[in-house]
């Protein structure tokens, strides 16, 4: 008889993406047994794309993902090579924090942490199919016929699912980079009833530096004073010298290359069937769709401080290699380009992610969650912040206590996993300020104050850290408090101070607050008419400028989001049949009954449900209390 | 919206019954009407008024005297809706009476759903379980009538201003979030000034739409009236005496009017939305089958019929058969060419219906003035509503607008102020919110899609 490995874990993470080692982390430091499966060890917590973490919307996803306790801006803050903060002369909420990583530093300090964090396994192995009893997840099992029992499971396949990588007439079927694809785990999904999704991305060449031509192109330098990621990481211990990037321009040459072999590529061919991404287009899309412009721009930067490969950014394609060649050499400081590696598009498949919880667990399959890619989004920032959320949630569900949503007026976080399992998606998700409603109250600055009581709670921060915020919070409280209670006269001495500032002269007494609220005056300025004022934190000051600068629209929606919580907290049961309510419309009962909404709140999100149905839900369920003692809502 | 903010509604019908009442309800009811009324020694505040008690007063605007009015407070809980609630009884007719309501809107009340206050009773425990089924029928059936109206009755031509002014917000939108999602790739140089010059478009535009219509209605309010009648009875004629114009096309030719004409006319404060329909008999042209079809279509859904008889003709089928279908509405019957030969009498026509009959020679003008005081006591004894629906409509889509207007009002403050472009955006928003509900449409992925079509966005 053959005999097989068979063994026992908590959690079962299958992937070591950005997604999956945050699941495992989490799952393993809230001390479940966890074992993590990768396809090449060597590839734990690869960027196959872009070699950089962060920016707009992104940075504030790895600052809420550093305050539930992950580890992605820690490790980002040992192993960037050049640092940004984006919009920095715009608003707060729009500031977002970007980093270019050593790409296989960033590897080599996650796979260094995983390796010593307790109650993880790591192994590399292609999980091949899950065991499910009773719509209970029960482990899986590996190609090689091991089994592994497990009271969790977390999918963060990524792109790795039946991947294929095609450029011209090449196609492939490997995962990114040549890893071996995963080609059996969508099989086992689609026996469970698990709704498939053909997704594409794509990536762009990466060059060899001694190729480039620098002096054509304008040089882009780090920020001067360097801001961490994480929370806990000590600002001078990070400023280091740093590398550039450099910017160059397509021109009309480069547009007609691709223009006169468009039919060559396989986008065009109908070769690739996957959705891609509108917002990460190829260059020949780029080319096609938006014809009267006549450059775009192109970003040559490092893939590391040990290897001479640039990656090509702005000009991700899959056109054959002999026009990858050509039409790189018609860009000014590329005209002697050598490849190192050719540009492709990747297809793969992933599911609808309305089949999941906010939890991220399957609503039909208990212990099984997902993240990541797998779930329909991109980016190593998005799939990260997924993966942390399983990794609780998976926990939270073996130890018996109560999961964690975190809502849209939270996080970024809520909003992405929001989107993912209430809004129809079909093309890869990606963060963007514009998409969370509450942008004003979900500042990358504040991430630390919003989140870290919950990474308390369920256990992934410590006492130390939690308590430090709370310190933090009372004050920034007192402070404000204390500067409205300042009285400020209209006399000599404000009014020199005033006029020094070229702001205004006060008509009638104010407080030193109303003065701070002024856009030209800061707390820094007014140090001057505020002799009690004690030594306070730059982070504590930088929350106090920005509450009382922006006071009037941060309590605008602060209102609104009150109004929100309302909906978001009256609960509605995940089996409940939407046609017994008596008036509802059709096109209503056939969304809520696909969606099982967890709340009013989710169920009016949902497209196609009218606000005049859930007025007609919500007196269906006050019916309901009167006679059955609340049969629908929990 | 499902919440307890603050609403308020005209509680009465919209008939010309001297008294009518507008009520507020909700946490802030007090407060809002704070701001609006004015006790005769103008001491009282009604926040601190006792519950269940009324006072005399006055309501104003900014000063400006609305009406005298008697002031009812009642706190939460014994009120219907088991919030505090406030009720004006105003003494000035219709027009005063919506006056108060849009003062009262003005001042942070919002204007009630349809059903809302029903909705809110039961909610809160406070009408019994069995009415539930009814509550849903009445906000499925209000919802569907209101939808339909607000887009059936705006007037084209401010429908088509509201998308092009949306458009031009969104625009905006998407270039801001645009340049902030890629700053390295869109700049915002110099973009405030450029903002700045298209709000101010904007804002024009914004105020001419509200300021157009007279009183600043958007959509037609006032009695549905069709007019009806065989070929050649005289409705045109009749239209054009009543308008003073040659609006209708005229002729002896049975069938001119091929499709129906609408004409909106103010008789004695009166208002009425005319519409002449072809007229009715059987045919078998089928462009006229058309206009039949649709003239039959408009009377069943109007509030009021003018039936035109030629009396220079016998009664025939075609008569009969226009009886018969609004036998069930309210009309009046216009004896017409009295100035010819009778072919049938007066009496005969007032022998068949229970209608008032006026006797008129369109072709001349006589009588029109007797059709007017018979409306006029139609519309004054009760017999004669007005949709309030489409008030509602109005009222809602005005305030809308207004609250569009304000929104891009902050987004000019903030530039002037040196906000940053990010801040913008969220009153921008709003202001494109406000005026998707003016057209019914929600936001949904706009910004999303239109920054993706707009912008070449991207690595």
């Amino acid at each position: 008889m053959q005999r097989f490995v068979e063994e026992e874990y908590d959690v079962l993470v299958v992937g070591a993406g950005h997604a999956g080692c945050e699941a495992a982390l989490a799952a393993a430091r809230l001390g479940l047994e966890t074992i993590m499966f990768t396809v090449s060890v060597d590839s734990i917590a690869l960027m196959p794309c872009n070699p950089n973490i962060g920016g707009s919307s992104k940075g504030h996803l790895v600052r809420e993902i550093d305050a539930l306790g992950g580890e992605m801006g820690k490790n980002i803050d040992k192993t960037f090579i050049q640092s940004k903060m984006l919009n920095a002369s715009k608003g707060p909420a729009v500031h977002s924090l970007r980093a270019q990583a050593d790409k296989k530093d960033y590897s080599q300090e996650m796979r260094t942490t995983l390796e010593n964090t307790e109650h993880l396994t790591i192994r590399q192995a292609e999980v091949a199919e899950l065991l499910v009893e009773d719509g209970r997840i029960t482990g899986a099992k590996t190609a090689s016929g091991a089994t592994y029992h497990a009271k969790a499971v977390i999918l963060c396949t990524g792109t790795y699912l039946k991947a294929r990588c095609i450029y011209g007439e090449v196609s492939n079927p490997t995962g990114p980079n040549g890893l071996q694809a995963a080609n059996y785990l969508t099989d086992s999904l689609k026996k469970l009833g698990v709704e498939m999704y053909r997704f594409k991305t794509g990536t762009p060449a990466r060059v060899d530096k001694r190729s480039i031509d620098f002096s054509k192109m304008e040089e882009q330098f780090g920020d001067e004073k360097i801001v961490p990621f994480s929370f806990s990481t000590d600002p001078d211990s990070i400023q280091k010298e740093q590398v550039s990037c450099w910017l160059t321009y397509t021109n009309e040459h480069t547009h007609e290359i691709i223009r006169d072999n468009i039919d060559r590529s396989p986008l065009f061919s109908g070769m690739i069937e996957g959705t891609g991404p509108r917002y990460c287009p190829s260059i020949e899309d780029k080319v096609m769709k938006f014809a009267d412009k006549n450059r775009h721009q192109v970003f040559i930067e490092p893939e590391g401080l040990y290897t001479n490969e640039m990656y090509l950014g702005g000009m991700s394609s899959s056109l054959p290699e002999d026009v990858q060649y050509a039409m790189y050499r018609t860009v000014p400081g590329l005209e002697n380009v050598k490849i190192v590696r050719n540009a492709y598009a990747i297809e793969y498949d992933c599911i609808n992610p309305r089949q999941l919880l906010p939890t991220l667990e399957f609503k039909e399959i208990k212990g099984l969650f997902s993240a990541g890619q797998f779930n329909g989004s991109s980016g190593y920032e998005e799939a990260a912040a997924q993966g942390i959320i399983a990794g609780i949630n998976a926990s939270m569900e073996i130890l018996g206590k109560e999961q964690i949503i975190i809502d849209r007026s939270e996080g970024y976080i809520g909003v992405l996993i929001d989107d993912l399992v209430t809004k129809e998606n079909h093309e890869p998700y990606r963060m963007m300020t514009s998409r969370a409603e509450y942008r004003l109250l979900l500042r990358q600055d504040n991430a630390d104050l919003r989140l870290t009581p919950i990474g308390y709670q369920v256990g992934l921060v410590s006492k130390e850290t939690y308590d430090k915020v709370e310190k933090k919070r009372q004050l920034i409280e007192e402070e404000i408090k204390r500067l409205s209670e300042i009285p400020i006269g209209a006399n000599r001495t404000v009014q020199e101070f005033l006029e020094k500032h070229n702001s205004s002269e006060l008509k009638t007494g104010s407080n030193l607050a109303e003065l701070i609220r002024r856009p030209e005056l800061t707390y820094e300025m007014v140090a001057e008419l505020d002799q009690d004022r004690k030594e306070l934190p730059d982070d504590v000051i930088n929350q106090v400028n920005i509450n009382i600068k922006y006071e009037g629209y941060i309590t605008r929606q602060l209102k609104q989001v009150e109004q929100f919580k309302k909906l978001e907290q009256r609960k509605l049961k995940a089996d409940f049949d939407y046609a017994q309510v008596h008036g509802m419309r059709k096109e209503a009962i056939q969304k809520l009954n696909l969606y099982k909404p967890l709340s009013i709140g989710q169920a009016s999100r949902i497209s196609g449900v009218s606000p005049a149905d859930i007025s007609v839900l919500l007196v269906y369920l006050e019916q309901m209390r009167g006679h059955q003692g609340g049969k629908i809502e929990k | 919206m499902f919440l307890s903010d603050t609403i308020a509604a005209i509680s009465t019908g919209m008939t010309n019954s001297g008294i009518g009442i507008v009520r507020i309800c909700g946490s802030e009811a007090l407060n809002v009407a704070d701001k609006v009324f004015r006790s005769i020694k103008g001491t009282k505040k009604v926040s601190e008024m006792k519950s269940h008690t009324i006072h005399y007063g006055k309501i104003e605007d900014e000063g400006k005297m609305i009406d005298e009015v008697l002031l009812m407070v009642m706190r939460a809980p014994n009120t219907y809706t088991r919030e505090d609630t406030v009720e004006i009884n105003c003494h000035g007719g219709i027009v005063v009476v919506k006056k108060v309501l849009e003062t009262v809107l003005k001042h942070g009340a919002r204007l009630a759903d349809p059903g809302e206050f029903t909705k809110r009773a039961f909610l809160n425990g406070r009408i019994d379980l069995s009415q539930a089924e009814a509550v849903i029928d009445v906000i499925n059936a209000k919802n569907e009538y209101a939808l339909a109206s607000s887009i059936s009755q705006l007037k084209g031509v401010v429908s088509d201003k509201v998308v092009r002014i949306r458009e031009q917000i969104m625009d905006q939108i998407a270039y801001i979030e645009a340049a902030l999602d890629d700053p390295e790739h869109m700049s915002l140089e110099h973009y405030s000034e450029e903002l700045q010059t298209k709000l101010q478009g904007i804002q024009r535009e914004l105020q001419e739409i509200i300021d157009s219509s007279e009183n600043g209605r958007i959509v037609y309010e006032g009695i549905n009236t069709v007019i009806l009648g065989k070929p050649n009875a005289g409705k045109s004629s009749f239209l054009n005496a009543l308008m003073g114009e040659e609006r209708a096309i005229v002729t002896d030719v049975e069938g001119t009017t091929r499709d129906t004409l609408e004409e909106h006319i103010l008789i004695h404060g009166i208002s009425l939305n005319l519409i002449d329909t072809a007229g009715i008999r059987e045919t078998e042209d089928k462009v006229e089958q058309i206009g039949v079809e649709k003239a039959m279509q408009c009377a069943k859904s109007a509030d009021l019929i003018i039936f035109v008889i030629d009396s220079s003709r016998k009664m025939d089928e075609n008569d009969r058969n226009i009886l018969e279908l609004i036998k069930e509405k309210k009309t009046i019957l216009l004896y017409n060419k009295c100035d010819l030969n009778p072919a049938v009498s007066l009496e005969e026509i007032q022998d068949i219906t229970s209608a008032p009959v006026v006797k008129i020679s369109a072709k001349y003008g006589d009588g029109v003035e007797t059709f007017e005081k018979t409306l006029k006591k139609m519309f004054f004894d009760g017999k004669l509503d007005m949709n309030d629906q489409v008030f509602l409509t109005n009222a809602r889509q005005k305030n809308d607008m207004i609250r569009a207007r304000e929104s891009i009002k902050m987004v000019e403050e903030g530039i002037e102020q040196g906000m940053s472009e990010d801040f913008f955006t969220i009153d921008l928003m709003n202001a494109y919110e406000a005026l998707g509900m003016v057209i019914g449409e929600s936001v949904e992925d706009d910004l999303v899609d239109t920054i993706f079509q707009k912008f070449c966005m991207g690595k």
